[in-house]
């Protein structure tokens, strides 16, 4: 679980470009969205493709992002139960 | 009709950001593709918006804030630019995410900003401006069409402050097609101006930006007096279309003080720049793209210049065309034209 959520860390910062910010930088349990990371719902969107591309994980209910995209905790949480690659 | 001023102007070029306070000091040697330099965008550009902008998005917000800062304003009433290629680089880079990932996984960002309009909406969404918003994508007069849409606004009472400019960036693919078509120089190929025996030219990017205003002030850099554009001329035709042009603002052709042509280095094509020449021949000369590099808007660094060299009525011997020099420029007339095409008059005068 440790490596995925580094390995998460370092995809979701080259997917949405965030500049000057390294994998030390981001907590498990900072919030993704808001005053955590700050992403906004175009990021949402990146993410939705990133757990498709990356995992094989679609998510058929955009209301599930919520939850799953809380912060890295959650979002691993999720992969690890539900990827099919 | 009200009269048209230049109050500001802004740049991110090839050449270092002092080069409008004619420092040519460090003047980057061209190579058959320039990248521009770029400055730190950071200061200006928020941390959570700058990840997403590809370079020509970044050019176009820093060299269009210093434009206006420069002419004091903080909101103009529209915003217009002029690209001939527009954001390459996101085009690219969606383009081949559809065939790299076969039609999945694409995702909206690339795509949002991969338009031609893009720069002048994120210069409007920055500075909250919901006004007049328009991009002309005219080759190489995209520039020109948007400084007479500006012109023609401020005219005519329809706005009072407009920012105006031109932007084009560079991007991978698109530059080896350029390439492959003897568009841009071969890497072996000479770059000489003065006497152009090789095809192409040295390619660049930039953006070049103008705060333009009904309100004269103590530093204006001049007065937009005329913009031309025919997208064909025939050589010979070309004297006959700048007397026209020239006798529409009742001025002739010895009160032309300085000439500002946009030579490219490009063996073909180089006749029109040529006849200008002789047309103009016993008058001060300056040419620009040895800094500029050519690309569809490299025309606005030309405006520009010609701008500056008004409000400081000096000219850099690093400009000079000819060896006639100038004691006082009351008239600058631009000449451009690429391939042969998409030529442009841009007439100013001193305020």
């Amino acid at each position: 679980m440790e490596n995925l959520k580094e390995e998460l860390k370092g995809k979701i910062i080259e997917v949405l470009n965030l500049e000057d910010i390294n994998i030390e930088d981001i907590k498990d349990t900072d919030p993704l969205f808001g005053d955590g990371l700050g992403l906004d719902s175009i990021d949402a969107l990146e993410l939705i493709v990133l757990m498709d591309k990356q995992y094989g994980i679609k998510l058929s209910d955009p209301k599930e992002g919520k939850t799953i995209f809380q912060n890295i905790e959650t979002m691993a949480k999720y992969i690890a139960d539900n990827r099919t690659k | 009709m009200k009269a048209v001023y230049i109050n500001g102007i802004g740049s991110v070029s090839i050449q270092d950001q002092d080069i409008f306070d004619f420092n040519f000091e460090l003047i980057s040697d061209l190579s058959d593709v320039n990248y521009a330099k770029h400055p730190s965008y950071k200061e200006m550009i928020p941390a959570a918006m700058i990840r997403r902008m590809a370079q020509g998005v970044k050019m176009g917000i820093y060299a269009s804030q210093n434009a206006l800062n420069e002419a004091e304003i903080e909101i103009p009433d529209a915003i217009i630019t002029g690209t001939g290629m527009g954001c390459l680089q996101d085009s690219e880079k969606f383009l081949r995410a559809i065939i790299d990932n076969e039609e999945e996984f694409l995702t909206p960002t690339s795509f949002i900003q991969s338009t031609h309009n893009t720069v002048g909406s994120q210069i409007a969404l920055r500075l909250g401006c919901k006004g007049y918003n328009f991009t002309y994508v005219n080759g190489a007069n995209s520039f020109e069409n948007a400084l007479n849409d500006a012109k023609l606004q401020i005219e005519n009472d329809e706005a009072n402050s407009i920012l105006v400019g031109g932007i084009d960036e560079i991007s991978d693919y698109t530059l080896k097609l350029l390439k492959k078509i003897d568009v841009i120089k071969n890497e072996n190929s000479s770059i000489d101006f003065k006497n152009p025996t090789s095809i192409g030219v040295p390619f660049g990017e930039g953006a070049n930006f103008l705060a333009i205003s009904s309100e004269k002030k103590s530093n204006s850099y001049a007065e937009i007096c005329d913009v031309f554009v025919q997208n064909k001329i025939e050589i010979s035709d070309l004297k006959q279309t700048v007397s026209t042009f020239l006798e529409a603002n009742k001025i002739d052709l010895s009160q032309i003080d300085v000439l500002v042509v946009g030579r490219n280095a490009d063996s073909n094509f180089n006749e029109y720049y040529t006849e200008m020449e002789t047309l103009f021949e016993d008058k001060t000369q300056i040419y620009y793209k040895h800094l500029s590099a050519e690309f569809d808007t490299a025309s606005a660094f030309g405006v520009l210049l010609a701008a500056t060299i008004l409000k400081k009525q000096e000219i850099p011997n690093e400009l000079l065309w000819n060896n006639k020099s100038m004691s006082q420029a009351n008239y600058v007339l631009c000449y451009n034209q690429y391939r042969g095409k998409d030529h442009s008059l841009v007439l100013l005068r001193n305020c």
